[in-house]
């Protein structure tokens, strides 16, 4: 059997195009690597995608699209795509597990991953102290002390969240203004529990069963300095999650992909939506618009070559 | 709720630990999107590998002294004892896959 289309990646990007695709009566398959929802499912309480006028939890908003998705037929397996096959009009996306998928068109929906510090100690003490999660693991540092490194939308936002939780939240910051929405830094502002600490980067986490210590060092006055703090939440960006491509399609100098308007990377017949696209927005809002523009593309071009 | 993964407090945890072979304990809070999403991957393990491997679960918002004792500072972690000794962890979400041939590795 040949589908029509395979999308690869079960974030919000990749369950809008399934969702489009099988609207569309497209025979569409969503492979997912881990668990469908995408970071999502990794946000506590998402506030600024529309049609939630009081918000909406990152899980909830995740199923809520997958449940849509298949209601139309939309099939998904979970798996880890070992290899694609591009020659000839039929693509074939292999498994690591196994099997073999055979495809007039790929959607490449597979997002981001949180970006390591790469500091010492970091991988030592993750899940003891040093975390990417905020929803996920704030809830064991009550009265405590947190750092949160970054200065974008998720560092501001988790680290308002984590004052739920926490006596003092150090944000630590490279530069020496913040990135973040201006209405989350006005709430990182006005919030007593928050310290920002500008211009510093961080260079190594010490502790023993769980972080101590996070060493930080300006990069202006080049003075080191050393927080007493039990979890370290790192929040500096993200890479793309592109490494099974193998430079099958052109990507930009930091690795994302490369398309046009109409999602069309460098290989005809392979698409590519969300995160792990280039583009100056990566929200769930932008997500879904690529994953919709997606799809369509994907029946214009089936239209015309098959 | 199925009973194929059986939720634990204070009293029965120690008891649980010691059965026999291996034994997986989810921690896990109600707030934790991840540990939604890995709990039906949980439950269906449970269903495979049923009297070969006990699994069981700690909400740690009931149980904070479970958690702080086996100090996590993150959800989901999964936690596999055997004669009630940790014999390993694995902190996240994680593919089914992945905790297989984790759990066949340990039993």
């Amino acid at each position: 059997m040949v589908y029509d289309v395979v999308i690869i990646g079960g974030g919000p990007a990749g369950l809008t195009a399934g969702l489009y695709a099988s609207r569309a009566k497209l025979k569409s398959l969503l492979i997912e690597k881990g668990l469908t929802g995408g970071l999502v499912t990794t946000t506590e309480w998402v506030e600024n995608y529309p049609g939630f006028e009081e918000g909406v939890e990152g899980v909830e908003l995740a199923r809520k699209m997958e449940t849509q998705a298949t209601r139309f037929g939309l099939e998904i397996v979970q798996g880890a795509v070992a290899d694609i096959l591009p020659d000839g009009k039929i693509k074939k996306v292999s498994l690591e597990e196994g099997g073999q998928f055979e495809t007039k068109s790929i959607i490449l929906a597979t997002g981001a991953h949180p970006r390591p510090l790469k500091v010492e100690g970091e991988d030592a003490f993750r899940g003891k102290g040093v975390s990417y999660c905020a929803t996920c693991d704030g809830a064991f540092f009550r009265g405590e002390k947190i750092a949160v490194v970054g200065g974008g939308d998720s560092a501001v936002q988790e680290g308002i969240f984590l004052t739920k939780f926490a006596e003092t939240v150090y944000i630590i910051h490279r530069r020496d203004r913040l990135r973040a929405e201006k209405i989350l830094q006005e709430r990182a502002f006005s919030n007593s529990k928050i310290r920002l600490i500008w211009d510093s980067v961080a260079e190594k986490i010490e502790g023993d069963n769980g972080v101590k210590t996070l060493h930080i060092r300006n990069l202006k006055t080049d003075e080191r300095s050393a927080l007493d703090v039990q979890g370290v939440f790192i929040y500096i960006g993200y890479n793309p999650n592109v490494e099974f491509l193998k430079g099958l399609v052109a990507l930009d100098e930091n690795n994302y992909i490369i398309t046009d308007e109409n999602m069309f990377t460098s290989v005809p017949g392979i698409f590519a939506a969300g995160d792990v696209r280039k583009k100056q927005l990566k929200q769930i809002a932008t997500a879904v618009g690529d994953g919709a523009i997606a799809a369509v593309s994907v029946e214009k071009y089936i239209e015309e070559n098959f | 709720m199925s009973d194929a993964v059986k939720s634990l407090s204070a009293d029965s945890f120690d008891q649980t630990i010691k059965s026999p072979g291996l034994v997986m304990v989810d921690f896990w809070a109600t707030w934790c999107g991840p540990c939604k999403i890995i709990a039906p991957v949980i439950e269906e393990l449970a269903k495979e590998y049923a009297g070969k491997v006990t699994f069981a679960k700690v909400n740690t918002d009931e149980n904070p002294d479970l958690a702080s004792r086996h100090n996590i500072r993150g959800i989901p972690t999964l936690i596999f004892f055997k004669d009630g000794k940790v014999l390993d962890q694995v902190v996240g979400a994680v593919p089914k896959t992945q905790l297989k041939s984790k759990i066949d590795s340990l039993v």
